[in-house]
């Protein structure tokens, strides 16, 4: 690992000072991804700015009946919380299909989001990744492809987020919240993280310095009958090849309200808008489903092995909105 | 670039001067000596070098020693009391739940932790299975690990065994929930 400096922050305020102060520096939250790209000297940061001590760790209820996140929370308080787990299971859900317990004690909601992607490539220094190193190519279009993106790909870059929480989020119309050195603003989750296009490198339109304070969870009668799918090469404990986070809300057997948002296909935590789109109004059953499915997938453009996430992701979306809907009421 | 931190192992109270690139695992192991935690796959994959940070299970090799200045830090070496080993120990040893030992004090960390977990209702990935109804309220309370194998499995997921002694794990574990 390469030598750096390390303060630690106050007040926001503060930490988006320090971190102004170099461009190679970064904040640090609970470092599980950090610490172990700076191992595998993909991150090489001079400077490290603690800012533990200064996001928020609350969860609370806000006046319009939504629910604030603090960006220092842990992953593992935010699956705990009652009141997420009661009005935003997909949320809790998404969480603790995510890394393992130790993990989630240390990870933090805001560094959950900024997470890097898994693919091989960029974590290896010896191969060419346009997203660690721009324009030297990308390494994972002629060479292990199984686990990447098969939406909103571009020639330069084929990585997928790798956020369950993200996914969630995506799918529940959450905002964030930052503080930077031109002041605070506040972030729909699904602009939050951007397509690669000709610049890989950016995983988000966070500029630097910007510092996530807070997530906001919308009033949303839809959340109540939500649930994540997870599709993953072991049972527990790996990253998504596709995942499903979805929500429904049926009145007279039509659908009054769906979100569908997928993850492990894309550069970006993907919401099926289009699937929704399809599905809103109607009534609804597997064949609707596999319809409103295949429109959402219809622009997947798969590279040599990962042709198979496409039905994957199609049968998950059915699997899973089905099984909500007959889900029994309590 | 030296820093000084303070950090309590096992009950002692420790004064140490670290580079800020040392991790929470290298102090303990290099510094202070204490070979409890070990380093398997330093990248957090593994689990071989969980500790109690705080009162909560961690990978020690991924936490910066600058980070955790003041911190409390459990070891499974620190567990047993007065010259008694923890519960937990006596209850691996009891169900031969290892063979060649050098993932079980991570294995033991974590389990003494997930009991405690469960204990105060903290939910895992299985808990939510099948999905719930719109009217559904969660069941907050505590998770019955002793009659729930897969909660167990689930639980302990961030624990490798390469020697692959998990059968035996699962009742070590379910014995040590249901006292």
């Amino acid at each position: 690992m390469r030598p750096f400096r390390y303060e630690r922050a106050t007040d926001p305020a503060s930490a988006v000072a320090l971190l102004a102060r170099s461009p190679q520096a970064a904040f640090l939250g609970g470092g599980t991804n950090l610490v172990d790209l700076m191992k595998l000297d993909v991150a090489r940061p001079d400077l490290l700015v603690d800012i533990r001590g200064v996001t928020s760790r609350a969860i609370e209820e806000l006046p319009d009946g939504g629910v604030r996140i603090g960006a220092g929370v842990s992953n593992s308080d935010l699956a705990a919380d009652p009141l997420v787990r009661r009005r935003y299971p997909v949320v809790a859900q998404a969480v603790l299909n995510g890394a393992s317990t130790q993990l989630r004690n240390l990870a933090t909601v805001g560094g959950n989001l900024l997470q890097r992607t898994r693919c091989l490539y960029f974590q290896d220094v010896t191969t060419a990744c346009n997203k660690r190193e721009p324009g030297t190519g990308c390494s994972a279009i002629a060479g292990h492809n199984r686990d990447l993106a098969i939406l909103g790909t571009s020639p330069e870059c084929i990585a997928t987020n790798p956020s369950d929480l993200a996914v969630a989020l995506a799918a529940m119309d959450a905002v964030v919240q930052t503080v930077g050195p031109d002041g605070g603003r506040r972030i729909p989750l699904t602009e939050l993280h951007r397509l690669p296009g000709s610049e890989p490198q950016h995983d988000n339109v966070l500029t630097h310095g910007e510092l996530i304070t807070a997530v906001d969870l919308p009033p949303l009668a839809v959340a109540a009958r939500s649930y994540y799918r997870k599709i993953r090469d072991r049972a527990s404990y790996a990253f998504a090849l596709v995942s499903v986070a979805a929500a429904i809300d049926l009145a007279d057997g039509r659908v009054r309200d769906v979100r569908i948002a997928l993850g492990g296909v894309a550069h970006k935590p993907w919401r099926a808008t289009r699937a929704e789109d399809l599905l809103r109004g109607g009534p609804v059953d597997e064949q609707r489903l596999r319809r409103a499915a295949e429109a959402e997938l219809a622009d997947a453009r798969p590279q040599s092995a990962n042709a198979f996430k496409i039905p994957l992701a199609r049968n998950a979306i059915v699997r899973t909105v089905l099984d909500l809907v007959q889900a029994a009421p309590a | 670039m030296d820093t000084e931190i303070t950090l309590r192992v096992d009950g002692a109270d420790h004064r140490l001067t670290v580079d800020t690139r040392t991790t929470l695992l290298d102090a303990l192991r290099e510094r202070l000596g204490n070979t409890s935690p070990k380093k398997g796959c330093d990248h957090g994959q593994c689990g071989a070098c969980t500790v109690l940070l705080d009162g909560r299970r961690a990978n020690s090799c991924l936490a910066l020693a600058v980070a955790h200045d003041g911190a409390d830090v459990v070891t499974a070496a620190g567990l047993a009391t007065d010259g008694e080993l923890h519960p937990m120990q006596r209850s691996f040893i009891e169900h031969d739940a290892f063979q060649c030992g050098y993932c079980t004090p991570g294995q033991i960390v974590s389990a003494v932790a997930m009991v405690e977990e469960a204990a105060t209702g903290w939910p895992s990935a299985v808990t939510f299975t099948p999905p719930a109804g719109p009217d559904a309220a969660p069941d907050l309370g505590p998770v019955d690990l002793a009659a729930q194998p897969d909660e167990i499995r689930e639980r302990m997921s961030g624990n490798l065994c390469r020697c692959a002694a998990y059968a035996n794990m699962i009742p070590a574990i379910q014995e040590v929930a249901r006292s």
